[in-house]
């Protein structure tokens, strides 16, 4: 059996920290790229336009470590914590709020936790959300997401009935797409995850944000889904910043899993352009 | 669609009956900025019979709540929040005298009623460019609700800030015509 490798949890606060001023200050590189053969291929002027101007964004952003969007969104934390690492020097939780709070202060950044009732801000963007999975080996492996209010507000999640099937899951996908229209900052990605349970679709869909926009889904009937929302959405004529265009969404992610014998859920959730997505490995 | 519009407000009738929707703007002088918060606040004001923070006969009110100003810099980043959230609001104000709103995404048919009605317009900023937008605002000064933090009122004074009009006054909307002339559905 392998020894225990030790880890505090002050380091794993530094990097949150860290992490959170890197996904707000520089747009990832393959978010950028997307911009760039977005540009060639978009058809509407205006679209070209605007996507040249999220690419000059981006350059004035990282010149200035000044964020790509006000909205530097809760901070999503995911943790894959090796099953033979010991973490020493106080609470994980705690540390990892302290890392967002540090970071959302030292990089100048928006803080946008408040009370459901009250609209008070908590004034430090805390609490986070936490998602910790175990997973073999002896490393840490932290990503943040920043995750913007104006697209997460148009997410849904459907309890479909099993005889939609997959032209019903596909309708569900595209009617959430169009219902959004220009509100949340397309081209968007598409984060959509079918099957498991109420709450393990919409956190799987949200997981698959991790992915770099090149990444290859390695479940065949997944990607040929992909592959098929991603032309649809296209055609719907919303475009970059929702002004018309053959670019409304820039990558699909879709996430298949068994579900119960009665149930089809689908969670569709969209994320914005500033696809903010950062990652470390301690 | 025209070239370039230049506005500066206080705007008058006139002014706002001129734009179509797919008109590009660019606003310069003095604007206020304001979200949910402050909409609240204010609305809630006017109905208990008291003065609001800011004219509003001509202006224009910006939904954005900046990051910090990183040192050196007058404002964070600010680009445009999600206008439905205002929509509760917005008639009030614009029955105010408010001619202007800059934001992103579409508006209730209640707003584009009242915008026909007081000769109103909705422009668009680019969602996402905050760091651009900064570029465009050459001073911020909190002047009204600063315990709201980023919801604060500001008074930002711009230099041709870039916008779309997207809803008119004859109706007209940029979202629908940009999305009916690219669909292929």
């Amino acid at each position: 059996m392998a020894n225990p490798r030790t880890v505090e949890v002050s380091a794993i606060a530094d990097a949150v920290a860290r992490l959170c001023g890197e996904a707000n200050l520089y747009l990832p590189e393959d978010v950028r790229q997307a911009f760039i053969q977005a540009q060639s291929d978009e058809e509407s002027p205006v679209g070209r336009e605007v996507l040249g101007r999220l690419l000059e964004n981006a350059d004035i952003a990282a010149a200035e470590k000044m964020a790509i969007c006000q909205d530097c969104g809760l901070a999503l934390v995911f943790i894959d914590l090796g099953q033979d690492v010991h973490l020493v020097g106080g609470d994980l939780t705690e540390a990892v709020n302290q890392g967002v709070a540090r970071g959302y202060e030292d990089y100048y950044l928006r803080k946008s936790a408040c009370g459901v009732f009250t609209r008070a801000n908590t004034g430090d963007n805390t609490p986070c959300m936490i998602y910790l999975r175990i997973v073999p080996g002896d490393q840490v492996h932290l990503w943040v997401v920043p995750k913007g209010g104006g697209s997460e507000n148009m997410s849904k999640v459907f309890l479909l009935t099993p005889a939609v099937g997959r032209s019903g899951v596909k309708k569900a996908v595209l009617d959430t797409v169009i219902a959004a229209g220009p509100n949340p900052c397309p081209p968007i990605i598409l984060a959509v995850a079918v099957g498991g349970t109420f709450e393990d679709a919409a956190l799987r869909a949200k997981r698959t944000l991790l992915h770099e926009l090149d990444w290859v889904n390695p479940d065949p009937e997944a990607a040929e889904l992909e592959k098929e929302l991603f032309e649809e959405v296209n055609k719907l004529g919303i475009g970059p910043a929702g002004l018309g265009g053959s670019t409304t969404c820039l990558r699909v992610f879709v996430d298949l899993k068994a579900s119960h014998i009665a149930s089809l859920p689908v969670s569709v959730n969209l994320q914005c352009h500033a696809a903010r997505h950062k990652e470390a490995a301690l | 669609m025209s070239e370039l519009i230049k506005l500066t407000p206080p705007l008058s009738d006139q002014d706002v009956v001129a734009l179509k929707a797919g008109d590009k703007v660019l606003v310069s002088g003095t604007i206020y900025t304001g979200r949910d918060a402050a909409h609240k606040r204010m609305v809630d004001a006017l109905a208990e019979g008291k003065e609001l923070p800011i004219d509003l006969r001509g202006a224009m009110i910006y939904y954005v709540g900046p990051t910090p100003a990183p040192p050196g810099r007058v404002i964070g980043a600010a680009g445009p929040t999600s206008s439905y959230r205002m929509d509760a609001y917005a008639p009030t104000l614009m029955a105010q005298g408010l001619k202007a709103m800059i934001g992103k995404g579409r508006r209730s048919q209640e707003v584009k009623d009242a915008m026909a009605l007081h000769k109103a317009v909705y422009l668009a900023a680019i969602g996402g460019a905050g760091a651009l937008m900064a570029q465009c605002i050459k001073q911020a000064e909190v002047i009204a609700y600063p315990e709201l933090g980023p919801e604060a009122v500001r008074r930002l004074v711009v230099e041709d800030m870039p916008l779309f009009v997207v809803n008119d006054v004859q109706g007209g909307d940029l979202y629908e015509q940009g999305r009916e002339a690219y669909s292929r559905i």
